[in-house]
């Protein structure tokens, strides 16, 4: 499924400054998967070497916690927008 | 002052030099603030915290500020009153209320963590703060925002008490309602603080704003003339208060300020809202996200940032959660005003609810101290309680009619 994932600030240095990605997945673990081989060195940030998120890295499929969908059962849907977000977000980091 | 050294990530250890960040950049896990103790212990007898002012500030050097705190100057040191009437009506012994619902400015203990925050986002440079709430966190920030100078954005549920909106909004503050829950909330301001330069109190100064909550613990120690309590029940909503408390009676012991004492620590939700209390009862500090449907709307966090810790905290200490059905806060609500004339918001209820199932269950032990933490003031959260009260008719003026409808007598036998 054709999916868009959106980048926090905390791991664009593995992409690039990109905010916003385009792929195919089918599940969550698909997802970090492919992830890895368009940014390589952003899933160990992200989950473990099975695709399980770590406990502090929140997923949400079209503003819904991936939790309330079934996890790593959940089956993207064409079109699904994907945003991941620290359980605390760490900020920008200065005081402007 | 200046006992803060760095900020460790809990998960992985790294550490980072102070600075607006909450969150590891290797794992995300949560940064912790660090003291130098070898230093506090040498520097710092507990003699002279005696002789300050009562506010928070008195243990300022057990506080990662770097000079004097730019607001919440009189916050803090609420009372911790014997309640010897509530304490029989839940078969204990000694029960202690620690009352943050008189906090000041804004009759919640978020006061405490509030003053630390926006102390902090000065000492950072920053000109505009923001939270997301439930409700408490709102008045305090908008509050104290205005008393600092600074501009603040407010992001709450659209369902909250009439009573915490205009609390908030009444401060000039601009106060954003979000239709969604608080964890809709959350994710937007976690959104927010990576986007704009802006102190979001529980975000990306969440490490500072956190430490605030230590000061609650520090003060049921000193107030029990520098002991520990056996046990002590504390209501969760992120979960954060919980493990702060248990910090400060840690750190006090590593200063030698109270006889060492493995406390109990029992967690308090309610049962609309306890992703908390869910995995405790399991016995596992992984937490299942809900989708809150309580009336302790102060309460109502479905993800809840600190949960983790929180249940570490819980089981790790030998204590247990617990939680309450919203008829059963609304009955502790009145027990706790009848009993003590305290007026507690509902969070308030829900800790005195768990706490007399668990001393029914037996897990709470009735013959050791108590103390409740009561963490916020009831007329916040009027609408939750008014439709249970009693209503009266108003009567004229008329002795005979206050004796009629108030004593019960009938005008014959008023004579």
């Amino acid at each position: 499924m054709a999916i868009t994932l959106r980048i926090p600030p905390p791991l664009r240095k593995f992409t690039g400054g990109v905010e916003l990605t385009e792929m195919e997945a089918t599940h969550l673990p698909d997802l970090f998967e492919n992830l890895e081989k368009q940014f390589p060195g952003i899933k160990k940030v992200l989950c473990s070497e099975d695709g399980t998120p770590h406990r502090f890295v929140n997923v949400y499929v079209n503003d819904e916690d991936i939790r309330f969908l079934g996890g790593a059962a959940y089956k993207f849907q064409d079109g699904d927008e994907v945003l991941l977000i620290p359980a605390i977000a760490g900020g920008c980091g200065t005081a402007s | 002052m200046g006992y803060l050294t760095q900020l460790r990530c809990r998960e992985c250890q790294r550490t980072y030099p102070v600075g607006p960040i909450a969150a590891c950049e290797e794992c995300w896990a949560p940064l912790e603030a660090v003291y130098d103790y070898d230093r506090l212990r040498a520097e710092l007898p507990r003699d002279v915290i005696a002789q300050r002012p009562p506010t928070m500030w008195r243990y300022r050097e057990l506080l990662p500020l770097n000079g004097d705190p730019c607001v919440g100057g009189s916050t803090g040191f609420t009372p911790l009153v014997p309640a010897p009437r509530l304490a029989r009506a839940l078969g204990a012994r000694e029960v202690y209320l620690k009352n943050d619902a008189v906090n000041f400015p804004t009759l919640s203990f978020k006061d405490r963590v509030v003053a630390v925050a926006l102390s902090k986002a000065r000492e950072f440079g920053f000109d505009t703060v923001g939270c997301s709430s439930t409700g408490n966190l709102a008045n305090s920030v908008a509050a104290q925002a205005a008393r600092g100078g600074f501009k603040a954005y407010i992001f709450v549920p659209d369902n909250l008490e009439p009573e915490k909106i205009t609390a908030t909004e009444i401060y000039g503050a601009t106060l954003v309602r979000i239709r969604g829950n608080y964890d809709q909330v959350n994710r937007l301001c976690s959104e927010i603080a990576q986007k704009y330069s802006w102190g979001m109190v529980n975000v990306n100064l969440r490490s500072y704003y956190s430490e605030g909550s230590k000061t609650f613990g520090y003060e049921v120690a000193e107030q029990l003339g520098w002991r520990l309590p056996q046990n002590i029940v504390v209501p969760m909503a992120g979960g954060s208060l919980i493990t702060k408390i248990h910090k400060a009676f840690r750190e006090l012991q590593q200063l030698g300020w109270v006889e060492p004492l493995a406390t109990k620590f029992f967690g308090a939700q309610a049962t609309g809202c306890s992703p908390i209390t869910t995995a405790a009862k399991k016995g596992s500090p992984e937490i299942q996200p809900q989708k809150p449907s309580t009336l302790v709307k102060s309460l109502a966090i479905g993800n809840p940032a600190d949960g983790y810790y929180a249940v570490k905290t819980i089981l790790g200490s030998g204590g247990a959660g617990e939680d309450a059905l919203d008829e059963e806060v609304i009955e502790g609500i009145r027990l706790l005003a009848e009993t003590e004339g305290v007026f507690a918001e509902t969070a308030g209820g829900v800790t005195v609810a768990v706490a007399k199932k668990l001393i029914e269950q037996g897990r709470l032990n009735r013959d050791e101290s108590i103390v409740l933490a009561i963490t916020g003031n009831g007329l916040k959260t009027l609408s939750a309680v008014r439709d249970g009260l009693p209503t009266t008719a108003a009567i004229r003026p008329k002795l005979a009619e206050f004796e009629e409808h108030y004593l019960g007598l009938t005008p014959a036998s008023v004579g």
